[in-house]
């Protein structure tokens, strides 16, 4: 019978290897349920992770859609590190939209040095508020921040729909839901021209980088460590669990609000219904992925965005619905837990009689 | 008058049943020490699967058997990974969501704004003409009956039965129940499976009677509110029952007041519910003490035999 058997100390060489494990597993399941699908599974995964790469401006494409993800993805590996289980990104990042992109439709005529930095400080507050709220609920009620910050993710999507719909509607916009164009010096700055590539671009990897500073090397970083792997040893540390709460919503909703507030000024230039295709959810797996390591989140982002314009290509090449994405991010986070047992386990073909006298001594 | 009340009634019970069918699922499976936070993916995978199978042959109990398969296969997906590789529960049932979610939008790519074959509404001659009574107990189908008849067996059970005990010991103290000889991961499995049947249950009744029809993500966030109801009802049954009618009544008030044409957003009214659940968990867990006297001691913890 295979046995699951602990090692006794973590395997350095699965730490880096479960990610690549799960990776090949998650292509090998997604080729089976194409083909089962009746699809040809060779090229349909091509297709959905290869072809989008080699498309002129993939990989623009690609980094413009990795920039948000890297933002609350490494948001969400500080506050997973602290056992703070903020699941409700999406609505700080619709808050951080709201916040910046209405900064913007209020001072249409604002010149451009004051204008963007007045939205980015906007869309991060709109994001910390939404985060803090949450917090505040954790730590002053004892309410669980799982479902808060979901519920709040469903509250802000109503908001944003309110605003587009009512009061915030374009006059001149044929009835459609959405707000008018943001001026052109309330747009994220471009990179590059012509393209979407836009400042967040950069920001993102910085950020990532600022972050894995803090959790390394300094001592709040230290203590949030310790508050996730021993809840104990850090009470008798004296660490305050609440500040840690405190600070691990505020910097997850305002990196969130932060990438709300760029996706709408960097890529769509006005306020729409729908501004998020489901980036919280997706945020969770990238953090995941990276192993909940603010560098590790860069690569993983990247990988993520590949997944969103995977599954444009096979909706435009193969006629698959770009659903696909769905089943794809829900398969790699599955393994990617799963293979986490290889860490500090082993499997073994064990007989099932009597036990090993190392084992009985045990 | 005595017409609003009674749709009222309808409308508040039709629209609790599928949190009920849900949360008494999630209940079972939080009593014995695990915590699936799949549910809203579950019932996505039902409600698909039921609304396919009933179109495509036409029967509707053969969709209610559909969303029960989809809904157990799923929660065994999450067992195999939380259970048996000890992963950590709330990331494993995430990743349920995500993939329950990602499953039934390509199944139901195909199935959009087409109809589907209703659950037919019970009527029993007499009973269901009597006025005001007769619709509001005796008029609807057959699966809002089976929910609370599923939850009277599950209170009953766990409070009464031998097997309650067992259940109830798993997710206090799983290693004095593994010391009984009680097979802790089995019993879990179990209990995982049959939460899952019943949040694919759930998802037949949206897919079926609710809206009978297949829109992408139409549960919209039930699953999570039969999650808060769980924790709102301090995992008591009874409890439950009352929390899924106020939460059908805040349903269907937000639909209600929205018809009437009163001067506040749909949009905003909409918000209603999510609104509500963030206040009612607010005033539950405001006492900390008491929902640490009932819930599971176990609540998300692996269990590993050291055999």
């Amino acid at each position: 019978m295979l046995k699951i058997e602990p090692r006794g100390y973590e395997s350095k060489f699965w730490r880096y290897a479960s990610p690549v494990l799960a990776l090949l597993l998650t292509g090998a399941t997604s080729g089976l349920i194409f083909a089962a699908m009746g699809r040809p599974p060779g090229l349909t995964v091509y297709t959905f992770l290869i072809a989008p790469l080699l498309q002129q401006d993939g990989f623009e494409a690609l980094v413009v859609k990795a920039a948000p993800l890297i933002m609350m993805g490494v948001g969400l590996s500080l506050a997973y590190r602290a056992n703070v289980w903020n699941i409700g990104t999406d609505g700080q990042f619709t808050l951080g939209a709201i916040c910046g992109g209405g900064m913007a439709l209020a001072f249409p005529d604002a010149p451009a040095w004051a204008i963007f930095p007045a939205m980015i400080v906007a869309g991060a507050i709109g994001g910390m508020l939404n985060g803090g709220l949450v917090a505040w609920l954790r730590i002053r009620f004892n309410a669980n921040e799982i479902l808060t910050s979901l519920m709040f993710a469903y509250i802000t999507q109503y908001l944003l729909v309110y605003l587009v719909t009512g009061p915030w509607r374009d006059p001149q916009g044929f009835g459609f839901p959405q707000t008018a164009l943001f001026s052109d010096d309330a747009l994220a700055p471009k990179l590059i021209e012509d393209t979407n590539v836009h400042i967040g671009v950069v920001l993102a990897p910085l950020i990532a980088i600022a972050l894995w500073f803090m959790l390394e090397k300094t001592l709040l970083g230290y203590q949030f460590r310790v508050l996730g792997q021993a809840t104990r040893a850090a009470r008798f540390a004296g660490f305050s669990e609440n500040r840690l709460v405190w600070i691990a919503m505020l910097i997850s909703g305002g990196l969130a609000g932060l990438a709300g507030m760029l996706e709408a000024t960097g890529t769509l230039g006005q306020l729409t219904t729908t501004l998020s295709p489901g980036y919280g959810f997706t945020a969770i797996i990238v953090a995941f992925l990276g192993r909940l390591n603010p560098l590790g989140v860069i690569p993983a982002g990247l990988l993520l965005a590949l997944t969103y314009l995977g599954g444009d290509a096979a909706q435009i090449n193969l006629g698959l619905p770009n659903a696909v994405t769905g089943i794809f991010q829900g398969i790699l986070l599955f393994y990617l837990l799963g293979c986490d047992i290889l860490l500090l386990n082993r499997f073994r073909w064990a007989s099932t009689q009597a036990p090993t006298r190392a084992k009985a001594a045990q | 008058m005595t017409a609003l009340l009674v749709a009222f009634l309808v409308s508040t019970i039709a629209a609790a049943t599928p949190l009920l069918l849900a949360a008494t699922g999630e209940l079972v499976v939080e009593k014995v020490g695990v915590l699936n936070l799949g549910v809203e993916g579950m019932m996505l995978a039902g409600a698909i699967a039921a609304f396919a199978t009933a179109n495509e042959t036409g029967v509707t109990s053969l969709g209610v058997v559909a969303a029960l398969v989809a809904g157990i296969a799923l929660a065994l997906l999450f067992a195999v990974v939380s259970l048996t590789l000890q992963a950590n529960q709330t990331a494993t049932g995430l990743a349920l969501t995500i993939f329950g979610r990602g499953f039934s939008a390509l199944v139901g790519a195909g199935y959009v704004g087409i109809p589907a074959p209703t659950l037919p509404k019970i009527h029993i001659p007499l009973l269901s003409d009597i006025p005001v009574l007769g619709p509001v107990v005796f008029g609807h189908d057959i699966l809002v009956y089976l929910s609370l008849a599923i939850l009277a067996v599950v209170a009953w059970c766990i409070r009464s039965t031998h097997l309650g005990l067992i259940l109830r010991a798993v997710g206090d103290s799983h290693d004095a129940a593994h010391a009984l000889g009680y097979p802790v991961v089995p019993i879990r499995y179990a209990a995982v499976a049959f939460g899952g049947a019943l949040a694919g249950l759930a998802g037949a009744y949206m897919s079926l009677a609710y809206t009978p029809l297949w829109a992408q993500d139409m549960t919209a966030g039930r699953g999570w509110v039969a999650v808060a109801l769980v924790t709102f009802s301090a995992w008591r049954p009874f409890w439950l029952l009352i929390g899924a009618w106020f939460f059908g009544a805040l349903m269907y008030l937000s639909l209600y007041v929205q018809a009437l044409g009163v001067a506040v957003p749909s949009a905003l009214l909409s918000a209603l519910p999510y609104i509500g659940t963030v206040i009612v968990l607010v005033l539950i867990s405001r006492d900390a003490r008491r929902i640490r006297l009932h819930r599971p001691a176990m609540l998300g913890r692996p269990f590993q035999s050291r055999a």
